[in-house]
């Protein structure tokens, strides 16, 4: 089935402040949206809330995923459903060995009765290491724990691609990267397009988009979509920076729920 | 509702089974003095758990241990336990030994591993120099009772410079809450030593519905140069009371590692001292417990530094559930003169029901200038932030609090020396989280 990802209406609040004031946007398989705009204009409460975050809530909308809506799942379900979020932030968990971690993602993406074998698993994981360039030895780590920002991003990334999901949101997945490893993420990520796949990418700089093309570009400002357009509006940005936007629209303070 | 041991009634009570099971006058007369001592003396006061409150009675009487052929003759919670292909192994059922297998190859090295009992009387010079040496048989009523009443036991000594490749296992089990069970460990091992001692305590919960006691005591001597690993799980069923008092003297550049499981239903007070006495000595504990329904746990450990450039780290994990409490005390102590030691101390209490109560109480005493220490302490909940992560990428979140608790535990578990004692933990863990 063609992924369809629909998000209608989305509001969400934190701590009873409203950071998300009515979010639409329509995904399809083999397209690649980016979410650009400055800090604290409520990107990153998009991905918490769409994967549902226990601090955000949704108070209206809807996010249809094949027509299933996400936001009445819980969020094991969401991911089950095939929503991945590359997360800013990744969890440290001592004691649990990114191999086990990954291993128990895997299985209950597969579900029971289709679980991988373990050689197989080993396998498919060290490929796709290999791929990222990432030490084996990081398999045999406690997950995140002492990871540098980088080698947290290239796990994010690994995890997609173990996953296979067909909805993926890379939240600021450039922050903290050199060159390199900006280079290798992105050759992941762009392994990974498909036409069963969409991809929605926030990020603060055009950077990114020069090595993962997107297909649509959106603006976010003041918890709202405010611009759309193509690859070349990302470019524009980057050039010019936001203040046409703001000028544009006749926004003094883009930023959202900020005290 | 303290134990009322009538002295004159118990000295002899306490003397004439020492003189009917044939044991030493020594021996007969330690229990004697034992005994008459836990009449008077009171019992430990741990930090804010009364156990006087708990039934501390139940201690029983001696019964005849009757020796078994064949492991496969022992009962199926105690094969389990056992490593195959083990050539070193004792069990103890209630009051004494029923299985004592040794490699004679490590005993034509002049190692010693036999019950205590058997050595008091084989090797009572020997034993003697150590016995309630490191653990004075007059600190408390405790102490007093167990020196009046132990049974079976462990005596290990290792020559000078002898390796012991393979571990030493002891089992002690209990199907009889009216049987004294009161094992008592004594490791000594010479210079340049090196063994691994790993126990295990578990009684049969079907047939112990009635309260007992488990009064241990432990007392290892690592002497210059030599390491000692001791490793020991306990699960012993709600019934059961386990006291367990376990004490290291560490001589010159000696090494001293801990690993306790202490997983019982029941109350458990449990206190792990190294004594760091020479200089260049080391001491490492890990402990994890695990607590669920009602039960108090009270987990102390201790580093007493006398040795110059001692060190001395230890590590509690305590997994509290449903209205389960722990209270875990860490005391890195640290003498005036013992320059450049070093002590830390790691206490951690993850509750996983609002009854659940976890106290952690990190104490540095410190009377030396020249010195490093370092204590952490944290009491909470499990992470939802972890929680969230986890089931972002599909896991369930009762698979994910489970990967997150067990992560918790790692750092104690994944140090268990022995394989197929590696194993059961993890099997206790599984029924004890998840019963």
């Amino acid at each position: 089935m063609a992924t369809h990802f629909v998000i209608d209406g989305l509001k969400a609040a934190i701590d009873g402040k409203e950071i998300l004031k009515g979010i639409n946007l329509e995904i399809k398989g083999g397209e690649i949206h980016a979410i650009m705009g400055p800090n604290g204009t409520g990107k990153s409460t998009l991905a918490s809330a769409l994967m549902g975050h226990p601090k955000y809530e949704v108070t209206e909308g809807k996010a249809l995923l094949n027509g299933e809506d996400l936001l009445e799942m819980s969020v094991d379900e969401r991911a089950l459903a095939g929503l991945f979020l590359a997360m800013q932030y990744p969890s440290e968990i001592p004691g649990v060995t990114n191999s086990d971690f990954l291993r128990s993602a895997l299985n209950a993406r597969l579900g029971e009765g289709n679980e991988i074998s373990l050689i197989k698993f080993i396998r498919k994981m060290e490929g796709k290491m290999k791929e990222l360039e990432m030490n084996p030895e990081f398999a045999h780590r406690y997950l995140n724990e002492g990871f540098s920002g980088g080698e947290k991003k290239r796990n994010e990334i690994l995890q997609m691609m173990l996953l296979d999901p067909s909805i993926v949101i890379l939240d600021e997945i450039d922050s903290g990267l050199d060159i390199d490893a900006l280079r290798i993420v992105s050759q992941g990520v762009n392994a990974m397009r498909s036409e069963d796949r969409g991809f929605l990418i926030i990020t603060h700089y055009q950077r990114l988009l020069n090595y993962i093309t997107p297909d649509f570009v959106h603006v976010m400002m003041q918890g709202r979509i405010v611009k759309s357009g193509g690859p070349e509006l990302a470019e524009r940005l980057e050039n010019e920076g936001y203040d046409w936007v703001k000028e544009e629209l006749g926004i003094v303070d883009e930023t959202v729920g900020q005290a | 509702m303290s134990t009322q041991l009538s002295t004159q009634a118990t000295r002899q009570a306490a003397e004439a089974l020492a003189r009917s099971k044939g044991e030493p006058n020594w021996l007969v007369e330690l229990r004697g003095e034992a005994a008459e001592l836990a009449g008077t003396l009171g019992w430990p006061k741990p930090e804010k758990v009364r156990i006087e409150r708990w039934n501390l009675t139940a201690v029983g009487s001696y019964e005849q241990p009757s020796a078994v052929s064949a492991i496969s003759e022992l009962p199926e919670a105690v094969r389990e336990l056992v490593t195959e292909g083990t050539e070193n192994l004792i069990v103890q059922r209630n009051s004494g030994t029923v299985w004592n297998q040794f490699s004679s190859e490590l005993a034509s090295k002049g190692v010693i591993f036999t019950d205590l009992e058997t050595a008091c009387k084989e090797h009572g010079e020997l034993v003697q120099n150590y016995l309630f040496k490191a653990v004075a048989k007059d600190e408390d009523k405790l102490t007093a009772l167990h020196a009046a009443i132990w049974n079976g036991g462990i005596f290990v000594y290792v020559p000078k410079n002898v390796e012991v490749e393979l571990p030493l296992q002891a089992i002690f089990y209990n199907d009889n809450a009216e049987a004294t069970f009161a094992p008592h460990i004594l490791i000594v091992a010479d210079n340049n030593s090196r063994v691994t001692y790993v126990d295990c305590v578990v009684s049969e919960s079907g047939a112990n519905s009635a309260p007992f006691v488990h009064p241990s005591i432990v007392e290892v001597f690592v002497k210059p140069g030599a390491h000692v690993r001791f490793s020991t799980i306990h699960q012993m069923a709600e019934t059961g009371v386990d006291m367990s008092i376990r004490r290291s003297i560490i001589e010159n550049d000696g090494q001293m590692e801990w690993i306790i499981g202490d997983l019982n239903d029941g109350n458990t007070l449990s206190d792990t001292k190294s004594i760091l006495k020479g200089t260049g000595s080391n001491s490492d504990a890990k402990v994890i417990s695990v607590g669920k329904n009602a039960q108090q746990n009270s987990l102390t450990t201790q580093a007493v530094h006398f040795g110059k450039s001692s060190d001395s780290n230890m590590v509690t994990r305590a997994v509290m559930k449903d209205s389960a409490s722990a209270i875990i005390n860490g005391i890195t102590k640290i003498e005036k003169g013992a320059t450049k030691a070093n002590g830390v101390q790691t206490e951690k209490v993850l509750m996983l029901s609002p009854k659940a109560r976890g106290d952690a109480n990190p104490i540095l005493l410190i009377d030396e200038d020249d010195v490093t220490a370092g204590h952490a302490a944290s009491v909470g909940q499990v992470n939802p932030e972890q929680v969230y992560y986890l089931m972002s990428r599909g896991i369930s979140k009762q698979d994910a609090e489970r990967l997150i608790i067990y992560g918790f535990l790692a750092p104690v578990v994944s140090e268990i020396p022995v394989e197929a004692v590696r194993g059961q933990l993890q099997r206790l863990l599984e029924r004890k989280l998840e019963g």
